[in-house]
Order: C-alpha cells, then structure tokens, then sequence
C-alpha cells in the first residue's frame, strides 16, 4: 500500500493495481477486460487459457476483502466486449453478485464496454463524487480519475509491470485485469496527458513509487 | 543415363564425375538415399545428376524435382551453379527459386505453373502445403532433395521438414527422398531421420586435416574467452596465408575480438566481420568482398558454418574451444573447399582450461571421433502447428494423418494418445478447467476436421515456421536524412542503455543517443571501453565426449604434448589436490577472501553446471548453509557462502535435488522464454510482429502471464509439459547432471584445502556469477526508488 495526495484527497494504490479512497470506503479498478480469451476464441484467433476471468475476481475478491470497501467503481473496459459480458459462464456471474451485494457498484462504461450490461449496480459514461472525477478515457477537465492506457513501467532490470501514472489534476490507473498489455510509461502520448512532475507506482509484490520515466 | 548432351558438355569441360556421384546415378530408383560426403565433395550435383539423367532432352511440363536448403542464400547460388551445365547443355529444363524474397507475381505463376525444378526452404514449403492448391502444384513430383540435412536435423526445422516429406509422399505416390549430409557422427541415426528404410552412401571420406594449436610467446590467461593475448600471432597467420576465417562461439566475443584485431593491424590487411546480428547489406557487403578475393580475413560465428563455397579460403582459425567436435570438423572443411585436398586449421584456445580442450578437441578429430546429443522423438509443438497448417489446406481425417505422421523420422515412436493431445489442443486448447464450448478452433464434421472459421488461415499461414527471434532493434546512424544500418540488438540490451553509454557493433564502437521508434540512434564514438551487446541463447555447452576426453587427458601420468605452462598447472593441481576421474565426482572447499567455497568438478557443461549451481544453492538455503552467490562454467560450479561445507556429500542426493528443479523450475525466466517458443510453434500466441509494437497498441500482452496462468489454474498442460521436458534437455540440461549423479552413485571425493587448488582459481575469475537473493531482490528495488525520486526532487 502506498499513500499520495492527490488535490485534496488522500488516496492509496495498492500493490494490486486498484486504488483506494479510504475517505469513502472506495476501491476503483480499471480495465479488467472480463472474459477476453473467450472473445478472442469467438473471433477465430487461438485459444487462450480461459482462465483470466477468475484470475482477475480472485484479486478483486481479495483487495474487497482486506479493504472493506463498501464503494466499488470499475472504470471502464470491465469486459472485453458487451457479448463476453453476455457469454460469462454461470461461476463468474454468482462470483460478481456475490461481490456487488451488499455495495454501492458503479460501472463506467468504456470503448469496449459501451453500454449497459445485465449484471445489475449502476452504469454512467462517467461519474463525479466531491472533488473527483471518474471517466475510462483520460484528458478531459476537473480532478480526473481514468484508465484505459494500461500505463506499465520498468525499473532496475526488472521486467515491466503495470503502473498508475500520477500527475496534478490527472491519475491514470493501470489495467487490473489478468491479461492486459501495456503502453510504456515512457510513451510520448502520456506526455501532454499527464503533465510535468508526474510520479508512477509500479504495482508488485509492493507498490513502488518513482518519477514517471522519460524518452531520452 | 545422363543426356548425351550434358555428357558432351562434361567432356568439354573436361569435367569426370566422382565415384559418389556415378553411385547416385546408379542408384537414383531408390525410394530414399542419404549421401554422406566431406564438403566441396560435390554433393549437390550428386543430388541433381539423376533428375537431369530423368527429364533428359525432351522434358514433360510439371514438377519434377524439389530442392530444399537451409539458406536462402544457398538456394540462389544453386540455382547459378546448375544453370551453368543445363545451358552449356542446351536442356530445355526452367530451374526457379522460391523463397521468403520471392516475388508476388512470381510466387503466383509458380502455383499455377511450377518449374521443372524448385529451390526452396523448409518454411517456404510449409507455407506451399498449407494452400488448398498444394495437391495440384505437386502432382507429379518425383524427388526432394534435402540439402545439408545434417544442420536441419539439429533443430524444430528438420522435425518441421520431415512432417512435410510425409504430406508430400501422401500426395505424390512414389516419391523419392534424398538427403545430402556433411559428415556426421551416427549415419544410421540421421537415415532414420530421413525415414524408414534409407539408404546410405557413404563418399571418400577426405583427406585428414592439417589441424594444430596455435603456440603463442605468452600463455593463455587464467580465464576468459576471446582470445585477445593471440592477436598478433593470429595477424601473422593473416598475412602468411591467401584468405583466412576467423571462427568464434558468440557474436559478442567476434565483435570484442574484431574490435581489438583492428587496433592492432598495423599493416591495415583488409579484415571484416560476418554475423547473424549485422545487417543483410552488412554481411552481403562481406560476401561479395569474399566472392571478389579482396578480404584477407573474416571475423565470423555459426553464421558462415554452411554457405557458399569459397575457393580461396586456405586457413581456418577456431577462437575459443570448439566446444563440439562435430561443428569443429565442418568449420576445418571450410578452407580448401576442394575435393581431396586437405584442409588447414588452427586452435586458439582462450584460457589454460581451453588448452586442455583443445588437446582433447584435436585428438578427437584425429581420431574421427565426432559427437552428437540424441535429440530425442520429434517435438509436439511442431506437430501441432503441423496440424493446423493441415487444417488450413483442406479437411483431414485424423486416422489417416496419424498414420502419415508415422512416416516422418522424428515421429515414428508418436504414440495415438499423444497426436490425440495434439489434435485436442488445437482444436479446443486442450484445457482441463473450462472448455471453449462454442469456439474450438478446429471442428470434426463428416468426418474430418476443419477449421471453424475459414478466415483463420491467413493468420495461421503468417506465423508457419520454427524460427523464433529474439525481439530485436535496428541501429542506425543517426543523421538527418536516416542513417546508415548497422545492425540489430536484443531489445533487452536495449533496455540497459542510458544516453552516452557505448557499445561495439559491427567492429565500431558506437554511442548511444537515443531511442527513435524502434530504432537505436547512435554516433560513431571512439570509446577505450565500450560496452558489449549480449546476445542470449549463444552459448554452446562442451559435448559429452569432449569433457570425457578432457578427464581422460588428466588420468596420464604427465603431459607432453601440451604446452609447459598448462602441464605444470595440472601437475601443480595433482600435488595440492587431485584431478577429477571419471565416474567419480570431486568436490573441493576451501577458504579465499573471506568467504567459504565449494568447488563441485561435475563436467556436465555449461548449462547443466548452472543448473546443479541454481539446485545446490536451495537446498544449502534450507540447511542454513547461507550461500551468498555462484558461478559455473562448462567443468564445475563454485559456490561461496558464509559457512564452511564440512560434508558436501549429501547435499548430491539426487531425490532433494529432483524436488528443487520443480519449484525452481515453474518460476524461472528460462521456463518462460522456452514457454514463449513452444507457444509460438504450437499456435497459441502469434509472433509479436513489429507492426503492432509501432503502433503503441495497448493490446499485446506478454506470454508470461499466460504461462503464470497456466501455472497456476492447468500444470499438466501439453505445452506446460512440452516446455519442461525441452528445458530438461536444453537450457536446464538437468539429464546431464542426473546422469552424472546416477554414474558416479556416492563415489564422491571431497577435499578440504587451506586456499584455491589451480583447477579452481580460473573459476574465481570467471564472469556471470549468479547472486542469491530472495527477499533481497525486493528490498534493493526499493533503496533503487528511493534514490530516484530524491535525484529527481520529488521525495
């Protein structure tokens, strides 16, 4: 767990990818891409290990548990497609109404998941709460919250691992979904995005916090 | 019989054919024939002669012949070499090329109109059979020539080629094999690659070569590769001789070597450099300075162990120990490429050990005693892409392609249950937990199996081939207008850069400047120290028989024929210590520098000594033994630690050992870059094309998170198994170090010394030592995060 400030809020990443706002009881997540093997199947490519559903609700399962969340935002891309939605397998649909009952739910929609899914909590194309704002795509005004970039960053020799980029008014969440590439930190579209000064938490076995790498 | 014409024309030439070459003519109606003959032994027209005798003056339209080698290269300058006596003999026969540089147009006019006779390579085949046409293109064939079979048969390449003869003998009803071998260790072994029921042929052998150890003024260093002390020997050598290759085990090593032998050619004799990691203007820029006689020397690894013949080529120098003697004989028969003359060859060892190597090493080939590891039964990542790419051509039936897969070598000893495996993986991804009830990828109907989704071939064609590439960046020059090519380095390397760091490519010491895309923009630097750019993969471990000639020279009484410097070592090591037998396991400790060493003589090379290192340090972790790092080499692994080791013995209990190469496995970066290969083969990622890498795209993920996945949720996976059960072999080699364990059954000799024994000190200089560190690893990344954000003021 790794504490920042972020405008006026205290906000904490955790080593997982999600991030917490212990003042809300808020856990936010973004980018989980449910049931993405099942859509590549679908399209005729290979045939990925179908197990990155389950992956992916063990870990949320788990950061809910030890957090106590009572407030869940998933930020947008929560499935691959609105048809792997629909295709989740019985197990995974119990899964996620055991997680929701009980907590307040909120799905952002996202350019993979543009619209409302048959799942139940509630569905925004974004979503103010006090000084924050939460939306997939990243860039436009207010003290925002996004996704979508799956930013991830290197350090030491170490392989890349998916980060949260921290800037002044902009905070870009990495993807917490099992499998999910990247876009290097370093990458010149963040540039603008993100500003000047910005930090990265690069998520592992702990959270790591470094200044967000440049192009050289 | 050969046309008359083509006899007229031999005549005129004043050309007669060798004994080996009328034999194949003789015998061309065998269903499958395998020459074995020395290079320059005129070989491929051995191949060529009975297709020539066959279609005669008067050729039938259609295929007659295919011609399958390694090299693009090899195919073009084939094609040259047989023009000259089909047109001095005015046949009539069209001889074409395909390859991946064919082009567009060419390759369709070949689909619809084949020449007499097609030059080809494995993947370019592959991708042949995988159309619907492929029947149709091939009806009529008569014979495969395979070339250079032997360099096939050593990887996924050959496995790949046999499966293909198989499909190509189902459609072609009598078709004949021929395969054409560089000498080789087991004649019988490679026929049987070939297929059941293979003929062999063996040509004269040639004369023996001209082969010794280069004597220098000063004594190889105690350790280290390269062989920088040789240099002005090598130079002399140089200049004695007309055009002299320079043989070196990696790429970094001919580029360090390369670098230094230029500093020190004062008389600018005109030297290049050849490897696989240089650009293709760079080398060919190389080639054709040797194919026009005005190099006086090349610089070069594997990249130029098979290829054109050059003439002039009278000297052959081998840097470093040969490591294999087999490669060894093929890099001699590299000069006097001409029959029955005897080739002429130097070994530069590059440490004292490496003169013991290279004893051993020259004694072998005296002896005509070559290596060779059995590979073992044919790899199923293979099949399953051979499988697919089946698919792609037309629907099969899965008895009958059972039974033809039987026909290819390598697979011979499949058994049903596990083409079963294959066939299930690719049609369902063959997963224990949860089943693509709705998406398999293959789909059984009347029958046969076909794929679900017809537009899959095109992706599936696209990534035929066994060749798997380290992820690679171009370097450039930078200048406004884009730079010259220099070449490519590992992306890995790549990442280790910072702005000012230099590093050698191409025999220049470049800076680096930055990253443009996905190129490497550099300056031309001059730099007393640069950097070398690693190359992963390109180290060969010593062959089973070399290390058993080494233990064998230890067993004389003294050392004659070595030079003094290395037979007073041995002698000194005979006094203080012993030397290792064979079938007995020394185990020396003893204290230096403050720590505590063990020093374990396994001679089980140099991927298997890793490996026991990795395995002996985890068990000595959990007796609380505190080890605290490692190093191997090709002979033995030193340990250092806390603690003295009273009785090393037990920790060689082979049960503990097994145990901790299944945790230590499933974790390892070698396991996953092995996972990433059979994944690739076998269908289940695509190859990361650089496209998609340009594009910035977010969509690509990394194969260790499938194989984390795996892990964790399918063990027993086929490709989780085809992975372990290559690493056993390859780059684990644990089968070397079981088997040494299972030999030498306790008969461990342990010696307690007061300081380093000689045989040991070369290790305590050795690079590459291997830390130890578990939570360490963590904590060091931490202070690392730390230190940046305060240089970066934001703590």
């Amino acid at each position: 767990m790794l504490s920042f400030t972020f405008g006026p809020t205290n906000l904490t990443a955790l080593a997982s990818g999600a991030l917490l706002w212990p003042a809300e009881s808020l856990l936010c997540v973004s980018d989980l891409h449910l049931g993405k093997s099942e859509r590549m199947a679908r399209r005729g490519g290979s045939l990925l290990p179908p197990y990155e559903t389950r992956a992916t609700l063990e870990k949320l399962d788990l950061d809910l548990e030890r957090t106590g969340a009572r407030r869940v935002i998933c930020l947008g891309d929560s499935f691959d497609d609105l048809a792997a939605a629909e295709g989740l397998d019985e197990e995974a649909r119990l899964w996620l109404t055991r997680l929701m009952a009980g907590r307040h739910w909120v799905w952002i929609e996202g350019n993979h998941d543009p619209g409302p899914v048959d799942l139940g909590g509630a569905h925004r194309a974004e979503m103010t709460l006090g000084p924050l704002i939460f939306r997939h795509e990243g860039g436009g005004m207010g003290l925002e919250i996004s996704g979508h970039y799956h930013p991830k960053a290197s350090l030491a020799g170490r392989g890349a691992r998916p980060c949260f980029l921290i800037g002044k008014s902009r905070l870009i969440l990495p993807a917490y979904g099992a499998y999910t590439g990247g876009l290097r930190a370093e990458h010149p579209r963040f540039d603008a995005l993100i500003g000047p000064g910005a930090r990265a938490v690069l998520t592992g076995p702990t959270p790591l916090l470094i200044p967000r790498p440049r192009r050289s | 019989m050969l046309p008359q014409a083509l006899t007229i024309w031999f005549e005129t030439q004043g050309w007669t054919l060798h004994p080996h070459q009328t034999a194949m003519l003789a015998r061309a109606r065998d269903p499958s024939a395998l020459l074995i003959a020395p290079t320059g032994g005129g070989k491929t027209l051995a191949g060529f002669l009975p297709t020539l005798a066959e279609l005669g003056p008067a050729p039938p339209p259609g295929l007659h012949t295919l011609y399958i080698s390694p090299l693009k290269a090899l195919t073009a300058d084939i094609r040259r070499n047989l023009r000259t006596p089909i047109e001095g003999a005015g046949l009539p026969l069209r001889v074409e090329d395909r390859t991946g540089d064919t082009t567009y147009t060419q390759r369709r006019r070949q689909r619809a109109d084949p020449p007499h006779i097609l030059l080809t390579t494995p993947e370019s085949l592959a991708l042949l059979l995988s159309y619907e046409d492929a029947p149709r293109m091939f009806a009529g064939l008569q014979r495969v020539i395979i070339d250079e079979i032997h360099a096939l048969a050593e990887n996924k390449r050959g496995d790949q080629l046999m499966l293909q003869i198989a499909r190509l003998a189902t459609l072609c009803p009598g078709l004949r094999r021929i395969g054409l071998s560089a000498t080789v260790e087991d004649p019988p072994a490679l026929a049987a690659f070939l297929g059941a029921g293979t003929q062999i042929h063996l040509a004269d052998p040639s004369p023996d070569p001209d082969i010794a150890m280069l004597v220098t003024d000063a004594p190889p260093p105690w350790s280290g590769g390269g062989g920088k002390y040789a240099i002005p020997a090598i130079l002399a050598e140089v200049a004695r001789h007309q055009t002299t290759l320079i043989f070196h085990n990696t790429r970094a090593q001919a580029e360090i070597f390369f670098h230094n032998l230029w500093l020190a050619n004062t008389d600018d004799l005109p030297i290049g450099i050849h490897h696989g990691s240089l650009s293709r203007e760079q080398r060919e820029r190389v080639e054709a300075a040797m194919t026009a006689g005005s190099l006086r020397a090349v610089v070069c690894t594997g990249s130029l162990d098979l290829g054109i013949d050059w003439g002039a080529v009278d000297l052959v120098i081998q840097v470093g120990a040969p490591k294999n003697v087999k490669r060894l004989v093929q890099r001699i028969g590299r000069a006097n490429h001409r029959y029955n003359a005897p080739s002429k060859a130097l070994l530069v060892p590059a440490n004292r050990f490496e003169v013991v190597e290279c004893q051993a090493a020259l004694e072998a080939v005296r002896a005509h005693d070559l290596d060779g590891e059995p590979r073992g039964p044919g790899p199923r990542d293979v099949l399953c892409q051979h499988l697919l790419a089946t698919a792609c051509a037309a629907p099969f039936d899965a008895d009958a392609l059972f039974t033809e897969v039987l026909q290819a070598g390598p697979y011979s000893t499949l058994t049903r249950p596990e083409f079963d495996d294959c066939l299930d993986f690719v049609a369902t991804g063959g997963y224990a937990l949860r089943a693509y009830d709705k998406w398999q990828r293959l789909l059984l109907r009347a029958g046969k199996w076909q794929l679900r989704d017809p537009r899959a071939a095109a992706v599936l064609r696209q990534n035929l081939g066994t060749i798997i590439d380290t992820e690679t960046l171009k370097v450039r020059l930078r200048r406004q207008m884009g730079g010259l090519a220099l070449g490519e380095i590992e992306e890995s390397f790549a990442a280790t850069l910072s702005p000012g760091d230099t590093f050698l490519i191409g025999g220049q010491v470049v800076r680096y400047e930055g990253l443009n895309e996905m190129t490497v923009e550099v300056t031309r630097a001059p730099s007393k120290n640069p950097r070398v750019a690693v190359f992963s993969g390109s180290k060969f471990a010593t062959s089973t028989l070399l290390t058993q000639r080494i233990l064998e020279i230890f067993q004389s009484p003294s050392w004659p024929d070595l030079p003094r410097h290395t037979a007073e070592w041995l002698t000194l090591q005979r006094e203080i210590s012993q030397l290792p037998q064979p079938g007995r396991l020394l185990i020396e400790s003893f204290p230096h520098d403050g720590r505590e060493h063990l020093c374990i003589y396994g001679f089980a090379g140099r991927n298997g000594q890793q490996t026991l290192g990795l395995l002996l340090t985890k068990v000595m972790e959990t007796r609380g033994l505190a080890p605290l790092g490692f190093v191997a080499s090709d002979y033995a692994t030193l340990i250092w630690g806390l603690d003295p080791v009273s009785d090393a013995a037990p920790l060689l209990d082979l049960a503990p050992l097994r145990e901790g190469l299944e945790g230590w496995l499933a974790g390892n970066a070698v396991m996953k870059r092995g996972f990433r290969n059979v994944a690739i083969i076998a269908g289940l990622i695509e190859r990361n094309n650089q496209g998609s890498r340009k594009s910035g795209r977010q969509a690509t993920f990394s194969s260790d998170i499938l194989y984390d996945t795996l892990l964790k949720y399918d063990p027993d996976h086929l490709l989780l198994q085809i992975t372990r059960t290559e690493a056993m072999r390859g780059m684990v080699d644990f089968s070397r170090i079981e088997a040494l364990l299972t030999k030498v059954e306790g008969r461990i000799d342990t010696r307690r010394l007061t300081r380093p024994s000689p045989l040991s000190a070369p290790l305590l200089l050795e690079p590459g030592v291997v830390p130890i560190w578990g939570e360490g690893r963590e904590r060091m990344a931490a202070d690392a995060a730390r230190e940046l954000l305060r240089a970066a003021g934001l703590d």
